[in-house]
């Protein structure tokens, strides 16, 4: 279990609050989605889960041992993985080089294209190719989807999964998560605007101005959601 | 007195630059050590002579001749040792061949720098495919300057695949390339640098496209460290209908310095020549990603140089 507790993040400037004494669990084998409008704190959320920056107050648990001290790679190696909102490219490195970095050891072609074809692409054709500016974004996100699918996480967070790729990456995406879903391997803590993704989740957590305003299960908190999100907007307008 | 025969840690300089590690049988084969002849064969169709005024050799592919290999690297195990030597490339009509050089230089430091000069001059037939490959590599406390010079001309429908790459231990280096590209020739050349320490290093680079539907493709990579500095001047002039493509990388890193100097000319409407230059860090979204995947940050770099080098 992933527990946010009390986890206050100031921006740099020293004055900004952008996540103010949050607390959350994202339980064992559940998909828990974390939504809101923009600009409410969901991606530093993600951000400060895998370790990219450190809370300015508060403690973050991993399954009872206190997390908020460590770097990345000491998270990654204890089962939490992060799924970038833009994957970075790289000029040479190749996709199955990726996916065994991702799985920490050799890794036979057959298994490769075991992963590639659950985020539905041709292995044969991606196996030896970049990830460099030659893929699409749709290609690369689906390949960083398919770098957490690989490993044997404890909790996997994406960071707003849906943004830039197409239509078909999409459904592509939502089959993926529901598949993950069923299997109940780990932990899934999605950060998504998008409808779809939210519906395959166990819970809902709503956060906004930097706090969790809601948190509960798909069918208590879905018919909430077009109320609170109009709420935001007005505020926003005014 | 020179030593020129092959010893056991000579065949680990001659893996590094030549990926042989044992002498090949049946292949055309000269190992020149420390300025002598250390081994030669020759094969029916690949003869290899020593010029009369015995600083370097001609190797002669007879026209037609397929698949064959051609070694000719170099090493310098003496310290303070310093060379200059000219090869002959003449590739006669149809021929496909790949010519396997390269320099090892082991420098103790003992006597001071050890520097090897080689001039290779490649004389192309028409319809000939050649892939040649150089690799250049120092190690030992001694300073080894390696200054390789290449001049091609290429004929008529040939390819010319140019794979040169510096791995390391060279502490200056000088390198000078240029060809001569006739109608529909095509020549692409790959080219991978790494220095450190205070390494210097500077690449020129001249293709003339004059051959009609003749075609360049330059890709440079390139990785600066520690307090190394590297000059790139890669120029394409294109003198007739041509397509040329020219692309240079550089990651830089600690106090390194990284030039480049891009040139490119058109002397007819038809010539299409393009250069891209970058010159950056290492992306830190890329040390992240890597990272996230439990990699340290010194691995993280490692994949991402050995990555964008390959």
């Amino acid at each position: 279990m992933l527990i946010f507790d009390s986890v206050r993040y100031t921006a740099p400037d020293g004055e900004t609050d952008i996540i103010k004494d949050l607390s959350l669990e994202v339980k064992d084998g559940e998909i828990l989605v974390v939504t809101g409008p923009n600009g409410g704190g969901k991606s530093t959320l993600a951000r400060l889960a895998m370790g990219i920056i450190k809370p300015t107050a508060g403690k973050i648990t991993l399954d009872g041992m206190d997390i908020t001290e460590l770097d990345i790679t000491e998270r990654a190696k204890l089962g939490v993985g992060y799924a970038f909102q833009a994957p970075p490219r790289f000029k040479g490195l190749t996709v199955k080089r990726l996916l065994a970095l991702a799985a920490g050891d050799e890794i036979s072609d057959s298994e490769c294209c075991k992963y590639l074809s659950r985020v539905g692409l041709c292995a044969a054709d991606y196996l030896d190719r970049a990830l460099d500016a030659t893929l699409s974004g749709g290609e690369l996100k689906r390949i960083e989807v398919a770098s957490l699918l690989i490993r044997s996480l404890k909790v996997a967070i994406y960071d707003e999964p849906e943004a830039g790729i197409d239509i078909w990456s999409f459904n592509m995406l939502v089959n993926a998560f529901s598949t993950m879903g069923k299997e109940k391997s780990g932990s899934l803590m999605i950060i998504s605007h998008q409808e779809r993704l939210i519906q395959t989740a166990d819970r809902i957590a709503i956060v906004a101005e930097g706090k969790l305003k809601d948190i509960g299960t798909k069918n208590e908190i879905m018919p909430k959601l077009s109320e609170i999100f109009c709420r935001e907007c007005i505020k926003t307008r005014n | 007195m020179i030593n020129n025969k092959l010893l056991g840690s000579d065949m680990h300089l001659l893996d590094m630059i030549a990926s042989m590690p044992q002498v090949p049988e049946g292949a055309a084969i000269n190992v020149r050590k420390n300025g002598e002849k250390a081994v030669r064969s020759i094969t029916e169709n690949i003869d290899i002579r020593t010029k009369e005024d015995g600083k370097g050799i001609d190797i002669i592919i007879k026209p037609g001749t397929k698949g064959e290999k051609v070694y000719i690297p170099v090493i310098l195990t003496e310290s303070g040792l310093k060379e200059t030597v000219a090869n002959d490339f003449i590739v006669g009509n149809g021929a496909e061949v790949e010519i396997v050089a390269g320099c090892g230089i082991c420098n103790s430091g003992s006597c001071g720098e050890s520097s090897h000069s080689g001039v290779h001059t490649f004389k192309i037939g028409d319809n000939c495919k050649v892939k040649y490959v150089e690799k250049h590599y120092g190690e030992g406390d001694g300073q080894a300057v390696m200054n390789p010079s290449t001049v091609i001309m290429l004929g008529k429908n040939s390819v010319f695949d140019m794979e040169s790459s510096q791995i390391r231990g060279i502490s200056s280096t000088i390198r000078n390339t240029v060809a001569y590209l006739a109608e529909d020739a095509r020549m692409n050349v790959s080219e991978r640098l790494v220095t450190h320490e205070n390494q210097v290093a500077k690449s020129d680079m001249e293709v003339f496209l004059n051959g009609k539907g003749s075609s360049l493709q330059i890709v440079s990579r390139s990785v600066a460290q520690d307090t190394s500095s590297q000059m790139f001047h890669p120029k394409a002039v294109g003198n007739t209908a041509c397509n040329a493509h020219i692309q240079c990388d550089a990651i830089i890193m600690d106090d390194a310095a990284v030039g480049s100097i891009p040139e490119i000319q058109a002397n007819s409407a038809e010539a299409s020549i393009i250069h891209e230059a970058a010159i950056g860090r290492i992306n830190n979204e890329q040390l992240l990603k890597l990272q996230s995947l439990g990699l340290s940050a010194e691995e993280a770099e490692a994949v991402i140089i050995e990555g964008f080098l390959s």
